[in-house]
């Protein structure tokens, strides 16, 4: 098995998405958790604030720096994320396709680096 | 001294290292591992054959002398401390001897495993040319014209996001496979075209890439009989090939289907391709490559371009129509239909369409242009066609046709 990254990415400043349809977003998020859940692929997963609430931490003439985020200087920033547990792409990508349906945006798959069971 | 054993060591390495490559995979669940296990056999062959003369079964004897290198470096590789390369010695060692033989499944494992969506298109392409057509990087590099180490940067990219991400190696389920079987003959396709109409360059044809593309449909054709797609795009390629000789004169330059000399033609390949379409036909589960293998039966029916029938090449169009809406298929059939309505209708047809990055949209109307005397609109148009033309064949080709109007 391996563990993949399901990031999914907001754009910022898009447009507002009424109530009912974010509602409709936070329902289908769970219940797509539950459907993980269920088939013993959950790691971990949740969804974050929006980037204007990060913080930078970085180390300059080895003093650590503390300054107003986020890091990344692009208008798409990761919304959320789940960790999940797969035994090969294929499997990720089905989850990762059912995951960009119920967020209603694009998801990145990414690999962990070392297999847990290696 | 290249002995007749040496040129035999050559043959067999095209016709089987991909056979040979996609089995170890399979064995060792490592594409480098695999690779290089089949090029030290090789080199083996190339030693010993001239000497020993050919094993009973050269095929086979590639595979077992593979195996037995790589399981050899594995174990040595693993006395330092590796365990992942332990663990592959072992479990390829444990397999049993029958499961050593190719089964031809490996191949088409292997086939989907290159051309997955998640891999760069370029990547898919020379990861197929390279796994499964036994091409060397330097001769992938040359025939798509990218630096060498562009093309070797390219390969190990994907070759370490295939281990990475795990790309499985196995034919997709079947709710999965119209989608991925898409992208399998898209890879082979684009392949043909590359050597067919190279897009920029001396010569108009690539013939390795067209003749490597025609083996690889008929592997597709041979492990996916019942997929009309697969046969579909063999027959085109077919159909296409038949006229290879015909496509270009003595100078190099570009001879369109309607002044081909048509006894040039391959009488085999397009009875052979006529046939494949026939049988698509009965199954009546028509998609894109079969539709166009269709048209291209249908103009190799013709025994001159009069006789072309034109009518039912423009019904065959108005079906690709509906399959896929892209510009280049109205455009083409926009060609049928100056054939059979006229040739006003079927410039009101161009105006639509959004092509103006195009060679062959510029090319086209410029020919019809001509053909109701609108030289200056038609000198026009060639001159933005050629604006835009990167192939010497074809710039030959777009200027005589352009000098030739000029003076009608």
């Amino acid at each position: 098995m391996t563990q993949y990254m399901l990031s999914v990415f907001d754009a910022a400043g898009q447009e507002e998405l009424p109530a009912e349809t974010i509602e409709q977003i936070y329902a289908d998020v769970d219940a797509l958790n539950e459907e993980i859940m269920a088939a013993g692929a959950w790691v971990f997963g949740g969804g974050l604030h929006p980037a204007d609430t990060a913080t930078v931490v970085s180390v300059r003439d080895d003093e650590t720096l503390v300054t107003d985020g986020p890091f990344a200087e692009t208008k798409e920033h990761i919304g959320g994320f789940w960790i999940i547990e797969a035994p090969d792409l294929d499997a990720a990508l089905e989850w990762a396709g059912k995951a960009t349906h119920a967020c209603r945006g694009p998801v990145e798959v990414r690999p962990f680096q070392d297999d847990p069971e290696a | 001294m290249a002995g007749p054993e040496l040129v035999v060591v050559d043959r067999v390495f095209r016709e089987e290292s991909g056979k040979a490559v996609a089995t170890l995979i399979r064995l060792f669940g490592d594409i480098d591992v695999a690779e290089e296990a089949v090029q030290d056999a090789f080199m083996v062959a190339t030693e010993r054959w001239p000497e020993s003369g050919l094993p009973p079964n050269p095929a086979g004897w590639i595979v077992t002398t593979a195996r037995n290198r790589a399981i050899d470096r594995l174990r040595r590789e693993s006395s330092r401390e590796d365990r992942h390369a332990q663990a592959m010695a072992l479990q390829a060692s444990e397999e049993p001897e029958l499961h050593t033989e190719p089964v031809s499944d490996d191949r088409l494992r292997l086939i989907f495993t290159c051309c997955h969506p998640a891999l760069e298109p370029a990547a898919q392409v020379a990861l197929t040319l390279r796994l499964l057509g036994g091409l060397q990087t330097p001769e992938i590099a040359r025939a798509f014209l990218v630096p060498e180490p562009t093309l070797a940067q390219r390969l190990v990219r994907a070759k370490r996001k295939i281990k990475a991400a795990k790309i499985p190696y196995r034919v997709p389920r079947d709710a999965e496979l119209p989608a991925r079987l898409g992208s399998v003959l898209a890879v082979v396709y684009l392949i043909y075209n590359e050597g067919y109409a190279a897009s920029s360059g001396e010569e108009l044809v690539r013939p390795d890439l067209c003749a490597e593309a025609i083996r690889l449909a008929r592997l597709l054709g041979e492990l996916m009989p019942d997929e009309p797609e697969a046969i579909g795009l063999l027959a085109l390629l077919l159909l296409t090939e038949s006229r290879h000789h015909a496509r270009t004169n003595g100078d190099g330059s570009m001879v369109l289907l309607g002044d081909q000399d048509r006894s040039l033609w391959d009488r085999s390949l397009i009875e052979e391709g006529q046939a494949l379409v026939k049988a698509c036909l009965r199954r009546n589960r028509p998609g894109p490559y079969q539709v166009q293998a269709a048209i291209a039966a249908v103009h190799s029916d013709a025994a001159s371009a009069d006789d072309t029938d034109w009518s039912q090449i423009l019904q065959l169009y108005d079906q690709l129509s509906a399959l896929v809406s892209s510009p280049v298929v109205a455009l083409n059939r926009a060609v049928a239909v100056a054939e059979t309505r006229g040739v006003a209708e079927a410039l009101d047809l161009l105006e639509d369409l959004d092509l103006d990055r195009y060679h062959l949209f510029h090319a086209t109307r410029a020919e019809l242009l001509g053909r109701i005397g609108r030289f200056e609109e038609a000198d026009r148009a060639y001159e933005q066609a050629l604006a835009l033309t990167t192939n010497q064949a074809e710039r030959l080709l777009l200027e005589e046709k352009r000098a030739s109007q000029r003076q009608p």
